[in-house]
Parts: structure tokens; sequence; C-alpha cells
């Protein structure tokens, strides 16, 4: 470890075949590596204090290219590394100045690793995102416009009003309805803020954005709810994502105190 | 760096079935990474709040001035209780009132002229 290098911690996991890391390019373009630590594993990158020192993090992390690009080399180790086994992911930029510093991290959130390992073992984390389509709801609208324009025109936004109020209130008991079935097939689950359409490339707002920890043994039964629930209404469309790492599962210690 | 992942699907070898779709969605992924995921303390102090804060706004500063119209997701922009706003109705409404106004104004102009031809 030389002096212009830092320790980018990836995931966590008990055991590790390292033959899966040599296939893979981190942060950095670097081969992660393994840091033993008592009872766990650590992945590890080595990469540039001039790129991912105090000062110049901060600056690069407001670089969205550079960001982009980081979070996606982050998300594809940790995601390889769920594939293979238990894996606890690390929220991006838990950076440290060694590798010693990383045992010395790891051994002290042991139990906490410990618990979402268990939690997380033989699970894995799929994203379902709805989005509502209001102009497949139907309802009536009138393009009446008798009277005089200032009445037409007070009625027409009153009547837009209640479309829309309509149509919010039918999304949200849609995701509502959805979300407490599709809970029933996992063993934890949580509900996000719905994403910006812009932020998630879609034109339609989103009414449901969840994740669920699914038995592995359950994922084809899983994998057909979503798809039925995509079929119940025609202004709901269904988005499965994943297989994730668990990152939606991975803080055990605020969920069970 | 994705490439190389079905090779190593054996382990959960039913996952195939419910669709194995490679995670690329940004905000997906962004989602995750900066969002969630364990969190402990590194030697590097990062105030996540502010990345996210400041590269999410940006990003949506800039998409939604040069795309949201383009695309059609600024429904919301019409929405009074969403954007807290309603001029724009009010004022094409009134550009509305005002050209029927001046319609009416001429029209009686013209039949009081005709009228006094009549008389």
């Amino acid at each position: 470890m030389t002096e212009g290098d830092r320790s980018w911690l990836y995931a966590v996991t008990r055991e590790l075949d390292q033959a899966v890391l040599c296939r893979m390019a981190g942060v950095a373009g670097e081969t992660p590596h393994v840091v033993e630590c008592t009872r766990l594993t650590a992945v590890v990158g080595r990469v540039p204090a001039s790129s991912f020192g105090q000062e110049a993090l901060h600056r690069n992390l407001e670089d969205l290219d550079w960001l982009d690009r980081v979070a996606r080399a982050h998300n594809a180790v940790v995601d390889t590394l769920a594939r293979v086994g238990p894996t606890v992911p690390l929220r991006l930029a838990t950076i440290y100045l060694d590798d010693v510093r990383v045992q010395l991290a790891v051994d002290e959130h042991e139990p906490q690793f410990q618990r979402t390992l268990s939690h997380v073992a033989g699970r894995t984390e799929w994203g379902v995102k709805a989005v509502l389509d209001p102009a497949l709801l139907g309802g009536e609208s009138t393009t009446d416009t008798a009277g005089s324009p200032g009445m037409a025109y007070l009625r027409r936004q009153r009547e837009a009003l209640s479309a829309r109020d309509r149509a919010l209130r039918f999304g949200a008991e849609q995701a509502e309805h959805i979300h407490s079935r599709l809970s029933a097939l996992a063993v934890d689950a949580q509900r996000h803020r719905p994403q910006d359409p812009q932020l998630a490339g879609e034109k339609l707002p989103m009414i449901l954005n969840a994740t669920y920890l699914v038995e592995n043994d359950a994922t084809q039964e899983f994998g057909q709810a979503v798809a039925r629930y995509g079929h119940a209404h025609p202004a709901i469309q269904l988005k499965l994502t994943g297989p994730w790492p668990p990152y939606s599962f991975s803080s055990q210690q605020e969920r069970t105190p | 760096m994705s490439p190389e992942q079905p090779g190593l699907m054996s382990q959960q070898g039913s996952l195939g079935a419910a669709g194995n779709h490679a995670p690329s969605n940004l905000g997906d992924i962004l989602e995750r990474v900066l969002d969630k995921g364990l969190v402990i303390a590194g030697d590097i102090r990062v105030n996540l709040l502010d990345i996210e804060l400041l590269t999410i706004k940006l990003r949506l500063i800039i998409a939604s001035l040069e795309t949201a119209k383009e695309v059609g997701i600024d429904w919301w922009e019409h929405d009074p209780w969403l954007s807290g706003r309603d001029d724009r109705g009010l004022v094409e409404e009134n550009k509305e009132l005002r050209a029927r106004i001046a319609e009416l104004e001429k029209a009686g102009e013209e039949r009081m002229l005709e009228g006094g031809d009549r008389d």
C-alpha cells in the first residue's frame, strides 16, 4: 500500500472464492482484492488518493459522469459478489486510509454484518416499480362549452382537478394493494420514495417504488405475481428489476432494535 | 463489468425464470448505492446527503428545463395543486376573453351603424 492509495470497501462476505475477483474491474479500474478480517471477508479496491482522497472525492462526486461511472462499477462488483454468496453491500464511497483500517472497521461492526448476512442468505432483492397512465383510466370528460367562456373555463378547470384527484387516489389505492400482496410473498419489503419520472427514464408518474427480499425458492412465484398484477389494470404498468444485491436490506440494526 | 455475470448465476439457478434484467437504469443504481447499503464510518468523510441532493437536483433541473416539455412529462406544471401556481390558464383565459370582448364591441358598433342607416 503506497502513500497515494486509499482502500475502497465494496462489500463484506463470510467467505469468498477469490477466483471471482480476477474478472472484475472496480471503481478505479482496479482488480478488487480480499482483506481477511477476524471472521469476515472484506472486498476492497486500491484506489488513487488523487481521485478518491477527501478533496478530490468531493469534487468528483459532483461530476455526474464520474458519479455515473463509479456508481455502476461499485454496483457491478457488489452484484457479482451477491450472485456467488451472501453479501452485505456498503454504501458508495466507504473509504479507508489502508487495508488495516478496513479490517478494524469490519471487526468493530461484526455483529451488524453477521445479522445482515444471516438475513439475506439464500434470498434476493427484487425491485418493483409501478407507473400509472392517467389517460387509460377512463372516466367522463365533458367538453361542454355552453355558457359564458369564463364559466366554461372554471368548469373545465374543476373537472381536470377532480380527474387528477381521482387518478391520484386510484394510484395510491392500487399501489397499497399491490405492495401488500407482494409483501406476503417476500420475507422483507420496503417502500421507497417514488422516483422522479426523468430520473427513472419514465414518462408516467410512479405510484409504487418498492423492494422485496425474496427466498430464492420463491423467485418464480414472485415473478409470476408481478406479471399478474401488471396485467390486472390497463392503466397500471409494473416493472420488475433485479436480481439486486440486498442494498435495501443491509441495515438490520435499525429494523430490529 | 457485467457481461461475465451469467456464468455466476448457477447458485441462484431459478432466478432466470423471473427474468434476469441487467440493472442499467442510472436512477435505480444511484438510488441504491447512494441511499441504501450498509453505512459504517470511513476515514474519508463524505456527506452523502449533500451529494444526493446536489447531483439529483442538478440532473433534474437540467433535464426538466430542456426535455421535460418535449417528452410531455410536465403534467404537474399545469396542476395548480402540485406546482402551486395556476396563472397559466388564467392568462390564456384572459386573452380569450379580451378577444371575445373586442369581437362583441366591433359587432355592436357595426349594428349601431347599420341601425343608423335604416332609421
